[in-house]
């Protein structure tokens, strides 16, 4: 898998979102750019996974614009889904690792004639040959989320989105999911994924984007706001002292 | 107790030697309520699924509109259908009145709510939990349909069993539409009725343990299917 991203940049303005006068997510601005891991950081309830879904269009803004730079609907043969999604909590079709993977291939219309190598290639790159005939349900979590990997790695996406892909997780697995990320990112696919876990922030992210109570308050490389956030809440939630 | 003792004697009897009233009857009771489930599933299925992801004006309206049709009286149902193919009727030059056609249509027009309301309860539940993913995918419309009723399919074939037993059991509608002709529109649950009209309770008893080890056994298949695959 190699990808060229000439999706990105994706610029994002004036982006709002609430529901029943609620706004949970207020005049978003910023700009993502090809070649980084870009972590979306913040408590819980800052707006971090819903801007991720508003971003990848299964939720629909109440205003602003999300711009991609070229028109989506062009795909090639080595990237099958421009943009893909791997959730917090992986949905997973109740069938066999091997059909929940097979299913993905079918709904985004792959030729047949590809299905069987993409689908192995994605089960080695996963390692989940061995389980690949069991249910999805009855694997664990761990594999679960490797499967949901699985599913996106055999898309080739330009954009891989992450919603707090780890949360659930043991060490072992997260660092798994972690190495599957990096393989993700080697291969060209621009990385933008949320977590409220530091650790895993700096371990991973060349940008942070720093959300609290809807809003983005800071967009900056990883180091510097590790060694120097701008902000009040950020310094506090790097500190452990933000609540909500 | 001595209808109930010749009851079952009766039933073993027409069982063991094998009956060809009997078996007729029998036939024509399956062959009705199997066509009518299939074309009810043919419908109900497809129309369950797209009330369950489906948002469109009105939805809601429709969704109470057939939960309240699952609770159809028979007899109306049998009505409306000898009126719309009896021979002054709009369908009248069919000439389907009193066919096992007729009674597949009253059953079917009894099956096909419960059908429709039963999955779309189950294929909401399910698309609640799989929606992200694929509109992630921006699956199709027919994708959508096809995963929905794929990965609910065991549950799916509870409903089907639930409309088959709505449908064997029923006797008001086929009644009205089909006469219980002898050997041409008698079905078991008719032919019960007419024996016990006729007082000829240990045939009727008879017959309707028939029907009850019938239902017996459909709804312990379901129970299997259920348990074993979910």
């Amino acid at each position: 898998m190699r990808t060229n991203n000439k999706i990105l940049p994706l610029e994002v303005s004036r982006l709002n979102y609430e529901i029943n006068g609620h706004k949970l997510i207020e005049n978003l601005n910023f700009k993502l750019d090809t070649g980084q891991i870009s972590v979306f950081l913040g408590p819980n309830g800052a707006g971090k996974s819903l801007t991720l879904k508003l971003c990848h269009g299964i939720l629909k803004p109440s205003s602003g614009n999300i711009i991609w730079s070229s028109d989506l609907s062009e795909k090639s043969d080595e990237t099958r889904q421009s943009h893909t999604m791997v959730f917090q909590k992986p949905i997973l079709l109740r069938r066999s690792v091997r059909a929940n993977i097979e299913h993905t291939l079918k709904v985004c219309k792959i030729p047949k004639n590809l299905r069987a190598d993409i689908l192995e290639k994605a089960l080695a790159k996963t390692g989940l040959n061995k389980i690949s005939n069991l249910p999805a349900k009855a694997i664990s979590g761990g594999e679960q989320q490797k499967l949901a990997m699985a599913r996106a790695w055999a898309l080739s996406p330009k954009v891989l989105f992450l919603d707090e892909p780890t949360t659930n997780l043991d060490p072992s697995a997260t660092i798994s999911i972690e190495n599957l990320i990096k393989e993700f990112h080697k291969a060209g696919t621009k990385i933008i994924m949320t977590t409220h876990d530091l650790r895993q922030a700096q371990r991973l992210s060349n940008e942070i984007l720093f959300f609290h109570r809807g809003r983005l308050l800071e967009q900056t490389e990883s180091d510097k706001f590790f060694a120097n956030p701008k902000t009040k809440a950020a310094r506090a939630f790097i500190k452990g002292e933000l609540f909500w | 107790m001595d209808d109930l003792g010749q009851g079952f004697t009766s039933a073993a009897s027409l069982i063991i030697s094998l009956d060809s009233d009997l078996l007729s009857i029998l036939n024509l009771s399956m062959r009705v309520s199997l066509s009518a489930v299939f074309i009810s599933c043919v419908i109900g299925f497809p129309v369950g699924a797209l009330l369950a992801y489906c948002k469109f004006p009105g939805q809601k309206s429709l969704i109470v509109i057939l939960n309240s049709l699952m609770g159809l009286p028979p007899v109306v149902v049998g009505l409306i259908v000898y009126m719309l193919l009896s021979r002054s009727g709009p369908f009248g030059v069919f000439g389907l009145l009193y066919t096992p056609t007729a009674m597949i249509i009253a059953q079917t027009l009894l099956v096909t709510p419960i059908i429709a309301a039963l999955t779309r309860q189950i294929l909401e539940d399910l698309w609640h939990e799989y929606s992200d993913y694929l509109n992630s995918l921006e699956a199709s419309k027919i994708d959508r349909m096809v995963t929905l009723l794929w990965d609910a399919r065991f549950s799916l074939a509870t409903v089907l069993l639930a409309g088959f037993g709505r449908a064997i059991a029923e006797v008001g509608a086929v009644m009205i539409v089909g006469g219980n002709i002898d050997h041409v529109t008698r079905v078991m649950t008719t032919a019960i009725a007419l024996e016990t009209s006729k007082g000829n309770l240990s045939l009727a008893l008879g017959l309707g343990i028939v029907l009850l080890t019938t239902t017996l056994i459909v709804n312990a298949l379901a129970h299997l299917i259920r348990t074993k695959y979910n």
